[in-house]
């Protein structure tokens, strides 16, 4: 218990009531930041699942025609095909500061002008079915980039809210009670000192005016 | 400036070679672990399949709180584990407190 370790004196309480007046403000603010936070999570989370299916069910069925692919081609053909890149992506990461969360934004960079020139072989050697293939998979990327900046940020924002939830938490069921009972306690201990100072003092006077004037 | 990096099996990853992206072609889930961390520092976003993840959940739990890399579960030639939908819904528990989104 608390109030066990603390003096009961005047500067103290002041200290402790400062302390409250601050811990209910921060609750206060907290508790807004974790609201508006989960608010946003939730938008956030609804779309990284939707991403999620669309991405999944599309490797899924890029997977489908790399296997059609690789039936009509020999083995070595196809990695010759893929072996030497033409195209090549970078990401810009951005910082976004969602909350006092900083989430990142990717702003893609291809090497060649045009998005859609991915194709890194000739026509002659391979078959129509890598074509698809090949561009069955370009056609998702984006959607998996997204994927990666929401669920990225979805991560960090769930770790934020843990972490302020626990702030949270700890202010209203700790801090601010603990506060509380401390202030109670010195201003009963005060309230005692002084009525044991006033009966001390009635007494002085009872006994003084006893030793003057010999009352009974 | 950031590259993006593909980890699987070589069968799940070569087609993502065509489109830019660094292809890792790793079967071991202790050499990805590896291969994992010299990527980290280096690359915005690593998707790895979601089999050779399931391996390496405290490695990648390692990177949950950084800004990047983004370390994304994609489903690979071997089937779709569940493990990314899982990852998600994790993630809703962790801040909701209980998963709220799909029922349990």
């Amino acid at each position: 218990m608390a109030s066990t370790h603390i003096t009961p004196t005047r500067m103290e309480l002041t200290r402790l009531k400062n302390k409250l007046v601050l811990a209910v403000r921060g609750h206060r603010r907290l508790k807004d930041k974790r609201d508006e936070l989960m608010r946003q999570f939730m938008e956030m989370i609804r779309e990284n699942m939707e991403l999620r299916r669309k991405v999944e069910a599309g490797i899924h069925a890029a997977g489908q025609n790399f296997v059609i692919a690789k039936a009509a081609m020999d083995a070595a053909a196809l990695n010759t095909a893929l072996m030497v890149p033409k195209q090549e992506i970078w990401l810009e990461i951005r910082r976004r500061n969602v909350m006092g969360v900083n989430i990142p934004v990717f702003v893609t960079k291809t090497r060649t002008a045009d998005e859609n020139d991915i194709y890194p072989y000739g026509l002659a050697f391979t078959s129509g079915d890598l074509d698809l293939a090949v561009k069955s998979l370009a056609d998702i990327l984006p959607d998996m980039l997204k994927l990666a900046e929401t669920e990225k940020a979805c991560q960090l924002m769930a770790e934020e809210i843990e972490k302020t939830r626990r702030r949270v938490n700890a202010l209203e069921h700790v801090t601010i009670p603990e506060t509380k009972k401390s202030i109670r306690y010195i201003t009963m201990k005060l309230d005692e000192n002084e009525r044991s100072a006033q009966v001390r003092l009635m007494k002085v006077k009872d006994l003084m005016l006893e030793e003057a004037h010999h009352y009974p | 400036m950031c590259k993006i990096a593909v980890i699987g099996d070589y069968d799940s990853v070569y087609g993502f070679a065509a489109l830019g992206i660094e292809i890792f072609p790793v079967s071991d889930p202790v050499a990805a672990g590896e291969k994992l961390h010299r990527l980290a520092t280096e690359y915005g976003v690593i998707y790895i399949t979601e089999h050779l993840a399931a391996g390496l959940q405290s490695e990648i739990e390692k990177y949950a709180d950084r800004v990047t890399p983004a370390i994304i579960q994609i489903p690979g030639t071997s089937g779709n584990t569940g493990e990314g939908i899982r990852g998600v819904r994790r993630c809703v528990e962790k801040a909701v407190g209980s998963d709220i989104l799909f029922g349990s």
